[in-house]
């Protein structure tokens, strides 16, 4: 590993959602302020900056990470994955984007991000999650305005969709008929 | 038959918000961009309670590249003015301290910088010079006659005391054949929203005026606080809202003081400046709901009916009495009587200030303060009486046929069926299953308990209520205040499109949905073509003193008059489109996107044709009508009057119903309070979006959980701050929020335009005391204050005594009273050296450097007075420190006291401990040590959890190298010198 000149600047190079990036940064940057101010991908959040609230959750090497406790400079080449890369393209949803708007599982959205990346790590890893298990992902996140329930239902109906278990329902109301 | 349109409202839409938010494409007030040259600022605050502030070395600041200006409140001075509250008191409520410091965490100089990260090192090299006052953090002491005083020249901490007298409460008291009183002291807690604290601010000299860039959430009659803070006309400050916000619970209302601040500063620094709060900031200073101290009696009959009721509150609004404050203890004046047909009300509100951080709006705002003491005096009745706490409560219930109801505190309550909700909540929610499960739970010998709770959610603040907390004299002399103006535009452009525009500024609330929602339906068209923007913008859009998102009074008020602007614009567009089609305006109708006949739908026009005809064809537009193309309405219910001369005050235009039950059970053992079941009754009107009506409901109760269980902003008797990181200041996450059964019933209010009331915030005011209800049915209390913590219902479920530790661990010492943070510590080493020799090491300066944890030298000012400078380490908290050691009654070579402080950037303390040496049979010396210390600043805050531990670590250290030093090892850990030797040096400890 070199040694790195602590007050000098320092160019990292990874790919951010399968693009190339570089950034320029101090040692002691964050992640959080390399990707939002750095680089402009403003949709992973910062709520508490000590790893306990879970918004600036991401994807490093397909790993979740806090983002806020995660030094920039440690990135170099590896494949990091934000919200800005969830959706199969621009203006569409993916399954579990869209399953979190018909369930009403976001209000203000600034939580969201972070649940968002570790829910669609958690899935690729268990396809078949109990609701406990989802309950304790999310139980890892804090939001403060839904009261978790509708994410939680949100989640199982992604699952679900993306085990190819049927259509998520429509239209949207269902939900609340 | 002709075309139909199918209502939107009512129904769960997908919110048009969401798309946004879920692809990272929300725009947050950190994620817009600034202009060139933008500064970055951070906050320098004050780590204690109380303290005359007596020089701020800013120097080494100043010199750091990168910093471009240091402001303290001195500089400040000149180009701003106190925050005015709504009582005139001789408070100087400054965004910053200029003196004195009164709290935790109040600001005492910015640092501007070329980036956030240089801003926070200039912190660090600021000097300030403190001479520590007492503080006082609790209102009751803060009343007593010999306290400590935060305002000199108010000459006591209280800065208001008023009586009210409703009824004739003495007689009901005098014959009434039973009376009760309940105390509660009310904790104090937060909404904590995910997204903290922004202000973008500049100031352009040539005209004297100021943009302001905020997330914050009104009322705007804080704009008139301001600009007057900022000593500019209103039309000198442009305060402009961003497009998303992370979410308030009423708490971005305490942007405005930091608004002030980096206003100010980006005035004396020329340039814009951006200051984004961090957590630590937002938990230790931003804003709290009230803590308030109440007792409230309450006259009845054998049957449980209520006769009279006498409040006595006490309202610690902080250090400061910021605007709207005290609004909190007058929100709920109107409803002091809550479900009940009460007629008689006495009322003494006392406002007292603390050394605490400033108060101001949080959701259910002065609510739960209200119905915790109120619910546990009905449950305490039915105990006192032997009756079933349901009968009492529906016994005393306002009757259905009573509405619109007017309470003797003044409050016209829409409308109810408060009988009905009640029935339907106890059937529908199991309350008879629920009784079988307590009564299987106890006979097991389990600790289960049924909490219940009847609470009228006021929503639409009266703009003049919080003139209650003057005389009827004072408010004569300064002018009615009254209403609640609402706003919202309708703008059809040259294609036909709509866009809607209202000063509602929401945080999450879906209030674009629901507006699109309503002009749709007002107009016949898709949601799709009706856009909304409800960010604000004060130098372009219609606002007034009401708007903004608060009260609830989105759905009852906004949405309301977007309705009437909607309808205001149709009935233009009829006439117009009646004239082209010759057709009666009352023979149209508006749907499938065309206006079109009633009985004939081919005999009709495009929607968007008509709605561009006063673009494109005045001439087709018949002259009276004027132009269709914005309408800008603004309503103001009439119910809204101002407070009379009997002090009765409609506080509120729209009265919601919450009638909640719960079954909960106490772990004998751990105190975890598990719930059962917890079903909730609400009656907001009519429904507009049930989605978003469910979200609104189980949001409060996941907020209303953490206050209740978890969540308390905690202050030391020194007026430390103990609560500042989340893992201090606990929130629910989604494995304590338990299943939620949400009941409606539907009373539609009479005074707004779509029937609706608000909704958001019931639970916060509900869900906290029934919770305590049932937790006292549980364990059969009298009193219960919040939070239920674990460890509080462990040991009330003990009866009061402490359960036994595990075999092989001591017993923790309980603190000698709630708020005492006093490390203590006692210990023994032995040396060989003899007692003399050990003396003589103490008062050598050399040596003690070498034994002191940290130390970088000790300097010696005279025999018995040392200074030194320390690095120390807490938990991940490592800072440098200067250490100020008298050596005091001296008994050489057997005894001394070293009295210290310990200052630094990130915290200090004080303490004393009682060194003793003894001789022993070896011709060595037993050393013994005894000490008590305290911590407060940043330390306390973030790392209270790690100070006795580290303490402990720390003095023991200092022993452990004294006895080394003197040829011995510490007898506290003889078998482990090195693992001590490790903890220090994992704490930043160098022993």
């Amino acid at each position: 590993m070199p040694q790195l000149d602590a007050k000098g600047r320092h160019t990292v190079a990874f790919t951010l959602n399968g693009h190339p990036a570089t950034v320029e940064v101090e040692t002691r940057t964050l992640l959080t302020d390399a990707l939002r101010h750095g680089l402009g991908a403003t949709g992973t959040h910062v709520g508490c900056e000590h790893g306990v609230c879970g918004a600036c959750t991401i994807s490093i090497d397909g790993v979740p990470a806090r983002a806020c406790l995660t030094l920039a400079i440690g990135i170099e080449g590896c494949a990091i994955r934000t919200v800005e890369g969830l959706a199969p393209e621009p203006g569409r949803l993916g399954i579990l984007q869209a399953a979190f708007r018909r369930r009403h599982a976001l209000q203000c959205g600034f939580c969201t991000a972070g649940i968002l990346m570790s829910l669609d790590a958690y899935l690729a890893l268990r396809p078949r999650p109990s609701r406990r298990e989802i309950t304790e992902v999310i139980g890892g996140h804090l939001c403060r305005c839904t009261g978790y329930a509708p994410i939680i239902e949100a989640a199982l109906e992604a699952a679900a969709e993306l085990r190819g278990e049927g259509p998520a329902p429509t239209p949207s109301e269902s939900a609340h008929a | 038959m002709g075309i139909e349109h199918t209502a939107f409202i009512g129904r769960s839409v997908e919110r048009v918000e969401d798309a946004a938010l879920l692809s990272g494409l929300g725009r947050y007030i950190d994620d817009l961009g600034t202009g060139p040259g933008t500064l970055h600022a951070a906050i320098l605050r004050s780590p204690h309670a109380h303290a005359d502030i007596v020089a701020i070395d800013t120097e080494a600041a100043r010199a750091l590249t990168g910093v471009v200006a240091v402001v303290t409140g001195r500089d400040l001075a000149a180009i701003t003015t106190g925050l005015v509250p709504a009582v005139r008191a001789a408070v100087d409520a400054r965004a910053i301290a200029v003196d004195q410091v009164r709290y935790v965490g109040e600001p005492v100089a910015i640092v501007v910088a070329r980036d956030r990260y240089l801003a926070e090192d200039g912190c660090d090299l600021i000097e300030p010079q403190y001479r520590v006052r007492p503080a006082v953090v609790d209102p009751v002491a803060a009343l007593a006659p010999d306290s400590v005083v935060l305002h000199e020249g108010v000459g006591s901490n209280l800065v208001s005391d008023r009586r009210f007298r409703y009824g004739d409460p003495e007689a009901a008291f005098s014959e009434s054949p039973h009376s009760l009183s309940v105390t509660v002291r009310y904790p104090r807690n937060t909404g904590t929203p995910m997204e903290t604290y922004g202000v973008v601010a500049s100031y352009d000299p040539t005209d004297d005026s100021y943009d302001v860039l905020a997330n914050f959430q009104g009322p705007f009659s804080i704009h008139a606080v301001v600009a007057r803070a900022l000593k500019v006309p209103g039309n000198r400050l442009r305060l402009r809202t961003p497009p998303d916000s992370g979410g308030s619970f009423g708490v971005k209302q305490g942007v405005a003081p930091y608004a002030v601040l980096i206003a100010a500063t980006a005035r004396l620094v020329g340039r814009p400046v951006k200051w984004i709060e961090d957590r630590l900031e937002h938990l230790s200073a931003s804003v709290s709901a009230t803590n308030r101290v109440t007792t409230l009696k309450a006259a009845f009959g054998a049957d449980g009916r209520v006769t009279a009721l006498d409040w006595d509150q006490i309202e610690d609004c902080g250090a400061y009495l910021r605007a709207p404050e005290p609004a909190t203890l007058y929100r709920m004046h109107g409803n002091l009587t809550g479900a009940y047909a009460i007629r008689n009300v006495a009322v003494r509100n006392r406002v007292v200030l603390t050394n605490k951080t400033p108060t101001g709006l949080v959701r259910g705002f002065g609510g739960p303060q209200v119905y915790y003491p109120l619910e546990r005096l009905m449950q305490r009745i039915a105990r006192t009486l032997g009756l079933d706490p349901f009968a009492v409560i529906r016994r005393n219930l306002i009757p259905a046929d009573a509405f619109p109801y007017r309470t003797a505190t003044g409050a016209l309550y829409d409308s109810g069926d408060y009988q009905r909700a009640l029935d339907e909540a106890a059937r529908d929610g199991g309350l008879v299953e629920l009784k079988r499960r307590r009564d299987a739970a106890r006979a097991e010998g389990r600790l289960y308990g049924i909490g219940l709770t009847a609470a009228v959610e006021p929503s639409v603040s009266n703009m003049g209520y919080i003139t209650t907390v003057l005389t009827a004299a004072e408010r004569a002399k300064a002018g009615p205040k009254n209403g609640a103006q609402s706003t919202a535009t309708i703008t059809l452009d040259p294609v036909g499109s709509v866009t809607v525009q209202v000063a509602s500024v929401p945080q999450g609330q879906g209030h674009r949905t629901v507006l699109a929602q309503v002009v749709a339906d007002v107009l016949g068209i898709p949601m799709e073509q009706v856009r909304v923007t409800a960010d604000l913008d004060t130098a372009k859009d219609a606002w007034s003193i009401a708007s903004g998102n608060y009260s609830s009074r989105f759905a009852a008020a906004v949405a309301g008059v977007a309705h009437l602007a909607a309808t205001r614009l149709r009935d233009k567009l009829t006439r117009i489109a009646a004239a082209q089609l010759n057709l009666r305006p009352e023979d149209l109708v508006f749907a499938g996107g065309r206006v079109a006949s009633r009985t004939n739908p081919d005999a009709g026009l495009p929607f968007g044709r008509v709605a561009a005809a006063s673009h494109w064809s005045p001439g087709l537009v018949p002259e009276d009508v004027g132009a269709a193309i914005r309408e800008t309405v603004f309503w103001t219910p009439p119910e809204l009057t101002a407070p009379d001369a009997e002090d009765r005050v409609n506080s509120s235009l729209c009265h919601g119903f919450i009638f909640d039950l719960c079954g909960v059970e106490i772990d004998r053992v751990t105190g975890k309070i598990g719930i059962d079941r917890y079903v909730t009754m609400h009656d907001c009107g009519r429904v507009l979006h049930p989605g978003m009506v469910e979200g609104q409901v189980r949001g409060g109760f996941a907020q209303a959980l953490g206050a209740a269980v978890y969540e308390e902003l905690a202050y030391g008797d020194d007026g430390a701050f103990l609560s500042g990181t989340f893992a201090d200041y606990l929130l629910p996450t989604a494995t304590e929020v338990p299943d939620l059964r949400i009941l409606h019933v539907e009373s539609p209010s009479p005074f707004t335009p779509l029937g609706a009331k608000g909704v958001g915030e019931g639970n916060c005011m509900s869900t906290p005391v029934c919770l305590a209800n049932a937790v006292a049915d549980a364990l059969g209390l009298e009193e219960i204050d919040l939070p239920l913590t674990p460890a509080k219902l462990a040991r009330l479920a003990a009866g009061g005594d402490e359960l036994a530790p595990p075999a092989g661990h001591a017993a923790s010492k309980p603190p000698t009273k709630p708020g005492d943070r006093t490390l203590r510590g006692e210990g023994t080493a032995e040396v060989t050296a003899p007692p003399e020799s050990v003396w003589a090491m103490l008062l050598d300066p050399d040596v003690l450097a070498s034994v002191i944890p940290g130390s970088h030298g000790v300097r010696k000012l005279s025999d018995t007075h040392f200074q030194a400078d320390v690095s120390l380490g807490v938990g991940p908290v490592k800072g440098r420190y200067k250490a100020d050691v008298t050596l005091s009654d001296l008994d050489a070579p057997r005894a001394a006291t070293l009295t210290g402080t310990v200052t630094g950037g990130l915290g200090s303390g004080g303490g004393s401990g009682r060194i003793t040496l003894e001789p022993n049979a070896t011709g060595g010396t037993r050393v013994s040590y005894v000490y008590e210390a305290s911590v407060g600043g940043k330390v306390a805050a973030v790392g209270g959890r790690l100070l006795d531990g580290a303490a402990r670590v720390i003095i023991g250290g200092f022993f452990a190298a004294l006895a080394r030093r003197a040829g011995g090892s510490s007898s506290r850990f003889p078998q482990i010198p090195g693992f001590l030797r490790r903890l220090l040096a994992r704490l930043g400890v160098s022993a």
